[in-house]
């Protein structure tokens, strides 16, 4: 079974909200219906998004990072918000696991919103009817498009790689070797859920570098001089040759 | 989360509606066993079951209110087999459309002897009607305390207590109307239904001061370092990544100060219980203005009570939506 998904490494993220907007570009412009602004130039501007970059500081001042969080459906392998939709608007698709919602069959009850722990799903103001991430599945199967571009649309946006999509039932896919390999973790894991779209951790690059490593043990110039040993501050044979 | 009136108008009333048909079938079950008085079917189960469904619709109209495509309401049977709120939608009507046939078998006075009972008790057509409509009038307070009871990450919901304050206070709000409509029309059975009005909303105060303990000692599961996945005690959110309004900060806060929520969690202690038990005592006399009042003051009551019901319940999503910048 395929279960397509979003892995998103937060270590690369750099919070440049391109992926927000080019969800949106995409999105509004669909034949799904645009997902309406409500007051766009006023004080208080409102509207739908299906993806949101939001910004956490962890630790405490001087010792601090700064991690900005990508947030979109997770499209999760037990998705509590399909049971709950009286209509069968909500559904998850058996072919590929996108989980979606047939705006036709919407009543706008907001049901699936209260049984989302992630807050993944948003009430269009202007349709009535409830919107959440699609995974692009009008740009992934459009032939018409080169294969390259058959990938949702914030993944295509992101300056730095830091959205991956694939298929994370596939243990080959770059997607499951990003999980296995990274540490790739899921949301809130205490209430099954089972999201599908994974998160890699940050990752500090570390070399230890051991005391004998900065000698060359090899060398011969010093392997074949008398002893006392040269001081480590005379030249070495690297240094006064070019060969 | 935000409290939606057409919700609270909904529960409230179809709970009070429920509770006097209960309030109602009762009556004519201690009637038929000789236990009670018979009082005038005519008046006081044909017009009570009008009066019942008067609310019923009511309900079901401000339910309207929280549709964004009422005109697509009739889809809403489609899921009963997962969801809660599919199957309040089929039980909903079903049970209108009992009241309604049990009221118009009073009205009419239509009592053809359908059977007998070992005990030489003769059934007849309300009867039979009686037993159906107090099956789906449970099985109605099971389906809507279940559409919040059955949500595990709304830990304040998420517990049998929800179900049985939704039967409580429904049948004690239903049991006084009950008792103040007997008032105008059965005086004789004023005192048995207010005593039960009485009883029941004791049991509520039990049922709904032991929700309430509970729900003050609940603890999160979810926090912010499950909820970003980030293993460190301290995280702040710096931005929620906009800062106008969204329908995740609309929906999920109630946006008052912790003093009102105190405040109106008094008031619906005051207002659905408190109150009213002293006013059903004496009333259970007689006296129409007494227990009038008493159902007045209740249905206040209740209407705070359903407020902070919703207004307690904090979503997880809100973990999300701390901070603008």
């Amino acid at each position: 079974m395929t279960q397509l998904a979003l892995v998103i490494d937060l270590n690369v993220c750099v919070g440049c909200q391109a992926c927000v907007t080019s969800c949106k570009e995409w999105n509004t412009s669909g034949e799904a219906g645009p997902m309406g602004d409500q007051n766009p130039y006023g004080a208080d501007p409102t509207g739908t998004f299906f993806n949101r970059v939001q910004t956490f500081e962890v630790g405490e001042f001087p010792n601090t990072e700064t991690v900005h969080f990508p947030k979109s459906c997770l499209h999760c392998e037990d998705p509590p918000c399909v049971p709950v939709c009286p209509t069968g608007a909500s559904y998850k698709r058996k072919e590929d696991g996108i989980v979606l919602v047939d705006y036709d069959k919407c009543i706008g009850c907001k049901y699936c919103s209260w049984a989302c722990p992630y807050g993944a799903r948003e009430l269009d103001e202007q349709q009535q009817v409830m919107k959440k991430c699609t995974l692009c599945v009008d740009r992934i199967y459009d032939m018409t498009m080169a294969e390259a571009d058959r990938k949702p649309s914030c993944v295509k946006a992101c300056p730095t790689s830091a959205r991956l999509f694939g298929d994370v039932h596939d243990p080959e896919s770059a997607v499951s070797i990003a999980i296995r390999e990274s540490g790739g973790y899921a949301l809130m894991p205490e209430w099954g859920t089972h999201p599908a779209n994974h998160y890699l951790p940050r990752r500090k690059t570390r070399i230890k570098i051991h005391e004998d490593e900065l000698e060359r043990a090899d060398n011969p110039l010093k392997v074949d001089r008398q002893l006392p040993k040269p001081a480590m501050s005379e030249p070495t044979l690297d240094d006064v040759t070019t060969w | 989360m935000h409290p939606a009136f057409s919700v609270i108008f909904l529960t409230t009333l179809i709970g009070a509606a429920q509770g006097l048909f209960l309030a109602l079938f009762t009556a004519q079950s201690y009637a038929a066993f000789k236990l009670l008085p018979q009082p005038d079917a005519h008046a006081f189960y044909g017009q009570g079951s009008l009066l019942a469904l008067v609310l019923l619709v009511a309900g079901l109209a401000a339910s309207f209110f929280h549709l964004g495509h009422p005109e697509r309401a009739w889809r809403a049977a489609a899921k009963w087999r997962t969801s809660w709120l599919s199957r309040e939608v089929i039980v909903l009507p079903a049970f209108m459309g009992v009241v309604f046939l049990y009221g118009l078998a009073h009205w009419l006075d239509w009592h053809p002897v359908l059977m007998t009972l070992p005990g030489g008790l003769p059934v007849d057509p309300s009867a039979i009607l009686g037993v159906a409509g107090t099956v789906l009038a449970f099985a109605l307070f099971v389906c809507t305390a279940m559409i919040y009871a059955c949500l595990k990450f709304l830990a304040e919901w998420h517990s049998p207590l929800t179900v049985i304050n939704y039967i409580l206070l429904g049948g004690a709000s239903g049991f006084t109307l009950a008792a103040a409509f007997a008032a105008a029309t059965a005086p004789e059975l004023v005192g048995f239904l207010a005593g039960w009005a009485a009883i029941i909303t004791l049991l509520g105060l039990l049922s709904r001061g032991a929700s309430l303990i509970r729900n003050a000692r609940l603890k999160p599961k979810s926090t912010l370092q499950t909820a970003i996945g980030i293993k460190h005690p301290k995280i702040v959110q710096k931005t929620q990544g906009f800062m106008g309004g969204s329908f995740n900060t609309r929906e999920f806060f109630h946006g008052r100060p912790v003093a009102v929520l105190r405040g109106v969690k008094w008031f619906f202690i005051l207002g659905v219980f408190l109150v009213p038990l002293p006013l059903l005592l004496a009333g259970m006399q007689g006296g129409v203005a007494l227990l009038a009042g008493a159902f007045a003051m209740q249905y206040l009551g209740l209407l705070a009570e359903r407020w902070y019901f919703f207004a307690q319940a904090n979503h997880p999503q809100n973990l999300y939506y701390q901070s603008i910048a």
